[in-house]
């Protein structure tokens, strides 16, 4: 290229790191907002203690340690599809992310049948065997759905993420030498992951 | 050294990330025996140590802060410092009602 086309048509700007740092400092309002949960958890715990006790038995923890190892693999596919691409295999990286996307498809399946299931026990919000539980295990399931339906809101989230990533990427418009955007689509998948790591033992084992 | 080059030197290799997966999995296990077992506050003391080594681990490994710079670091480590916080206090706050 000559130096006066290159004038004209300049590289265009990249800073990876800076990047990266923005995607940290967005990550860290999201520990904020299920850190908001987790406090209000920890203090109606402490006020309802046997009530959370109770309420926490109707929970199918088969499901929530099914969905953790559904989530734990999809942090451990997007990472080797990371660890490929940062290695000139970007032809694997792809497969490894739509291998994550499937995962998070089959958690929400879980997640699914898990709040069918609660409806039809009559524990869903709004129906009147739940208006008529003490005060205690009406919070413990007023945060159940608050914490899971934002945590699955954010598995959509990151699904949906993921796949944009894993289309650019099989596309080539997502470089190997320029990684940041699956690294921070990454990022964020695994912070989802992060958050159900301490959901699963307040809701469904230590309750 | 540049920063690319020093992230490089960090990286976290492909068995490594597959021996964490099988860490995380079976630090699940145990949470979940620990609680089965022996419910109440062993099951609870178990939970407040095993759930931050989990988080740790993926923190680490999976999204690279390994390799992050100090900057990152101390951001993350003040932000859960003051959510710890937070529950300390409000806990402390009931405790002594």
């Amino acid at each position: 290229m000559s130096a006066e086309a290159a004038l004209s048509h300049p590289a265009p700007h990249r800073d990876d790191v800076a990047s990266r740092m923005g995607m940290w400092i967005f990550l860290l309002t999201e520990l904020f907002l299920f850190g908001g949960i987790f406090v209000a958890y920890a203090a109606y715990r402490a006020l309802h203690r046997e009530a959370f006790h109770h309420a926490g038995a109707e929970l199918d923890a088969v499901l929530g340690v099914a969905n953790t190892a559904v989530l734990l693999t999809s942090s451990l596919t997007v990472a080797l599809g990371v660890h490929a691409f940062r290695r000139g295999r970007d032809r694997e990286a792809p497969c490894w992310l739509g291998l994550t996307v499937l995962l998070a498809f089959a958690f929400l399946v879980v997640k699914g049948i898990e709040w069918v299931t609660k409806y039809q026990h009559g524990l869903f919000p709004g129906q009147p065997r739940l208006g008529g539980l003490p005060a205690g295990e009406r919070l413990f399931f007023g945060l159940y759905f608050a914490a899971t339906g934002l945590h699955a809101l954010h598995v959509v989230a990151g699904a949906v993420l993921l796949g944009v990533t894993c289309a650019l990427v099989a596309r080539g418009r997502v470089r190997p030498d320029a990684p940041s955007v699956l690294e921070n689509a990454g990022i964020y998948w695994h912070l989802v992951d992060t958050i159900w790591i301490v959901i699963l033992p307040l809701f469904y084992l230590a309750a | 050294m540049d920063t690319a080059r020093a992230r490089e030197r960090a990286e976290t290799g492909a068995g490594t990330l597959v021996g964490v997966w099988a860490t995380l999995l079976a630090l699940t296990g145990v949470l979940v025996a620990a609680n089965h077992y022996a419910p109440g506050n062993p099951g609870i003391v178990a939970v407040m140590v095993i759930t931050p080594v989990k988080a740790a681990l993926v923190g680490w490994h999976f999204m690279h802060l390994r390799e992050e710079g100090r900057a990152v670091r101390i951001m993350l480590f003040a932000a859960m410092a003051v959510v710890v916080v937070f529950i300390g206090l409000m806990m402390l706050d009931y405790g002594f009602r």
